[in-house]
């Protein structure tokens, strides 16, 4: 175990989390972050779901885990090859930069759906069309308002914008986007109480703990009305506000409505990294996701020797999911190094 | 006018731009638990007066949220009132309360059934 | 329309640069009967292009097959027979006047495409009933997609420009691309059937302003069956009613149409709505006029309207012709071919009709 390394691709919740527990057990670990900073998807988020926790206190910890001397984090830097060279794994970015280490973890983690795909929406197009993420930043700001710097007096959000849609190639459901639409718009009500707020959905999938009870309260304490139906056209009206149309599918009627914005909950989509590393080492999956040796038990091995995997680079996971599963892939590695 | 042998057809949109929406918060403020409502429709699947006529508590409650209050109060008309509803709702929705005071708030708005 | 760009560069297709065979539509030439020639003159006279105008072409069977008349097998064969007319003449790029067609053409060739044994099948057919071989044409393209392609080329010839003289702003017009040209298959559209470009980029280039209202996207009112059956029309009038409702507001100077329905139901339409309702949905009474996009481009080319076949439109063209500024002699308007007066339309109750001047 002596003198023994790790290289983590990614410095997201998994890669930090599990460069964590790897430095913790005296281990040399590399982490490499193709961005300038680390934290991942994390760094775009005010407040977390169900409850309401601050983001800002989870990066605080990221950055005091990175202090860990065992730990040399790399930012800037794009892992573009991965490969097994004898008893160790190599990651190059490009020809510059090498780094070798006794095992790799794969933490490249996700990216969020490019909502411009979904053509018929009108993101990129109509300005009061936004995304989840969008609505994260202008939270940060303290104020949510329409392009024309108005306070709206009516938002939708629209569950499965690149999730659960044959259309855009994608099948499965990201799991985050339900809650994250009942947690935005409560966090819509608390600051603008007497605006409506309208949620369209396929399917509520309240499947977290705590999830269902929010998904209550937001009906009952914030008056949030949930539409079963998804929304099939936005188009600008005239003021610049975003005309819908869905089936209210529980009446069976058509129906139509005008909102200040329209928030598109995106959903998780593998990101580049996850995607090409895999292909490279033949652990690629479904989606462009990669593929663990099997889900009982050896979810963060691969059939790759000394490859592992952790976080949303296999699908889609909550935080506190990705957490658990980066400390389990960190036992994995441990495991691992004793044997070579 | 000539004849044209049709008419323009009216749109069968709910259009919430228009519709009454505002109404409901009425019903809400006298029975809470109506927010509550998911549309399960146990209630409609337990109701004695469904399984006899047309009567469906699910969709007239549907209806009155979606401030569509035509022909509401003759459908409530069809209601016992036994509270078997009440019964079953897994969100603890006060059904038979909803009825009660769908009645009440019709009624103010001048919305009544068909006397006889 | 700039931020529509990025879908724009996704959805540009091949269209063929010359030697073209045209197939007619059905309809226009009754009901907008300059269009068609007008086509065939820009491509010739002012582009330089040849183009087979075939008096042995038919129906590629659209109207019986999107009302369920004609079944999917006929199709197939009688647009093999146009196909292989095509052949006979040694042309490959095939081009059919009609939005319908264009749809019918291209889900025939996706279905030869993924199906390969439905096209054995329809040479089979095609074989037994005339005894006809033909060629699967190497590219199609719909005539506006030709003239989007020209669309600079043509500017520099064009007379006028899409500006309102009196303010010299840019006219403001209602693009409507029809049903068949994008919704069966979005690649076959350029720009794509949601944010289409084939005749924005037309109305952008001539110096005029595209309107992007809510229902821009819906469906003209023609929906084939929709208006076949006369019990169904008010379900065709009542959709129309809808798009005219909703571009009214952006006070449009005219509508600019891809489709002989489009054309056809947006303007008639609006006489059977007025008279209906007494409604109109510009501020004169006069209603909003419909061009199809080969008079559109004929009239900035300096063509006589009346050349044009503006004197069968319900909607008067007119008040149009005086904005951009285009020269025309109202005397002439109902005079035909030969040079005689063939007199003049009844006018309807409460459509103005006002000839001008």
């Amino acid at each position: 175990m002596e003198n023994k390394s790790v290289v983590i691709i990614g410095g997201g919740p998994a890669g930090i989390e599990a460069a964590n527990s790897l430095a913790n057990q005296g281990l040399k670990v590399t982490l490499i972050e193709k961005s300038d900073e680390a934290g991942g998807n994390i760094r775009n988020w005010v407040k977390l779901f169900p409850d309401f926790s601050n983001a800002e206190d989870v990066r605080a910890n990221f950055r005091n885990i990175l202090k860990n001397e065992n730990i040399e984090f790399i930012s800037n830097t794009e892992i573009s090859s991965l490969y097994r060279d004898g008893n160790h794994w190599i990651a190059k970015n490009g020809s510059d930069k090498t780094f070798k280490a006794d095992a790799a973890l794969l933490t490249t983690g996700f990216e969020v759906f490019d909502a411009k795909r979904k053509e018929e929406l009108g993101y990129g197009i109509y300005d009061n069309v936004i995304t989840s993420v969008d609505f994260e930043q202008m939270y940060k700001s303290g104020k949510i308002t329409t392009a024309e710097g108005k306070v709206p007096e009516r938002i939708a959000f629209l569950n499965c914008v690149g999730s659960r849609d044959e259309k855009v190639g994608n099948h499965y459901c990201s799991r985050v986007c339900c809650i994250n639409a009942v947690k935005q718009a409560i966090e819509f009500k608390e600051l603008v109480p007497n605006a409506k707020a309208f949620c369209f959905y396929m399917d509520m999938r309240m499947a977290g703990q705590f999830y269902e009870e929010l998904y209550r309260k937001s009906q009952e304490k914030y008056g949030v009305t949930y539409i079963r139906g998804r929304i099939s056209e936005a188009a600008a009206t005239m003021d610049n506000r975003i005309q819908i149309k869905a089936e209210d599918t529980l009446s069976a009627l058509p129906m139509k409505m005008t909102v200040d914005l329209l928030v598109l909950m995106v959903g998780i989509e593998s990101s580049s990294s996850t995607t090409e590393l895999s292909r490279q080492n033949d652990v690629l999956g479904l989606y462009g996701f990669s593929k663990s040796k099997g889900l009982y038990g050896n979810d963060n091995l691969t059939n790759q020797h000394g490859l592992f995997l952790a976080g949303t680079c296999k699908r889609p996971l909550t935080l506190p999911e990705t957490f658990a599963d980066a400390r389990s892939a960190a036992i994995e590695i441990v495991k691992y190094l004793k044997t070579i | 006018m000539k004849n044209w042998g049709f008419k323009i057809s009216q749109p069968r949109i709910l259009d919430f731009d228009t519709a009454d929406l505002e109404s409901y918060s009425r019903l809400v403020e006298k029975v809470p638990s109506a927010h509550r409502c998911l549309m399960c429709g146990a209630c409609t699947a337990t109701c004695s007066a469904n399984v006899h006529t047309e009567f469906n508590f699910r969709n007239t409650h549907l209806m009155f949220r979606r401030g569509q209050f035509d022909g509401l109060a003759d459908e409530l008309d069809k209601c016992m009132l036994c509270g078997k509803c009440k019964l079953v709702c897994p969100r603890g929705v006060n059904t038979r309360a909803i009825i009660y005071n769908m009645r009440i708030v019709l009624s103010d708005m001048n919305y009544k059934s068909i006397e006889l | 329309m700039t931020n529509k760009k990025h879908f724009w560069n996704e959805y540009q297709k091949d269209i063929a640069d010359d030697n073209y065979y045209y197939e007619r539509s059905c309809i226009r030439q009754s009901f907008f009967p300059g269009s068609e020639t007008t086509f065939l003159r820009i491509l010739r006279d002012e582009l330089g292009k040849t183009i087979i105008d075939d008096q042995n072409q038919h129906t590629c069977t659209g109207i019986g097959y999107h009302s369920d008349v004609v079944q999917f097998d006929t199709t197939m064969t009688v647009c093999a027979r146009l196909f292989s007319l095509m052949s006979d003449k040694g042309l490959k790029n095939f081009v059919p006047s009609c939005v319908t067609s264009f749809g019918v053409f291209a889900e025939v060739f996706e279905t030869w495409n993924h199906f390969p044994e439905e096209l054995e099948k329809t040479r089979n057919y095609l074989r037994k009933a005339t005894g006809r071989e033909f060629k699967v044409p190497e590219n199609i393209a719909h005539p506006s997609d030709i003239i989007y392609k020209n669309r600079k080329e043509l500017k520099a010839k064009m007379k006028y420009q899409l500006v309102n003289r009196h303010t010299g702003k840019p006219l403001r017009v209602v693009e409507h691309i029809g049903c068949h040209y994008g919704k069966i298959f979005s690649k076959h559209a350029v720009g794509g059937a949601e944010f289409p470009q084939v005749l924005a980029g037309m109305i952008e280039e001539w110096g005029g302003e595209v309107i992007d209202y809510p229902e821009r996207r819906h469906c003209c009112g023609f929906g084939f069956r929709q208006y076949l059956v006369m019990a169904n029309r008010g379900y065709s009038v009542a959709n129309t009613q809808k798009k005219f409702e909703s571009m009214s507001p952006y006070k449009p100077d005219f509508v600019l149409t891809n489709c002989p329905g489009c054309t056809m139901f947006m303007d008639r339409w609006q006489y059977t709505i007025a008279e209906m309702e007494g409604k109109t949905y510009d501020e004169n009474g006069m209603g909003i006029p419909v061009l199809t996009y080969e008079e559109l481009a004929g009239l900035l080319l300096g063509y006589n309207p009346w050349d044009l076949g503006f004197q069968v439109h319900q909607v008067q063209v007119e008040p149009l012709l005086d904005k951009i500024g285009i020269e025309y002699d109202p005397s002439d308007k109902f005079v035909g071919k030969s040079g005689k007066f063939l007199g003049e339309p009844e006018k309807p109750e409460n459509l103005i009709v006002d000839y001008g001047k």
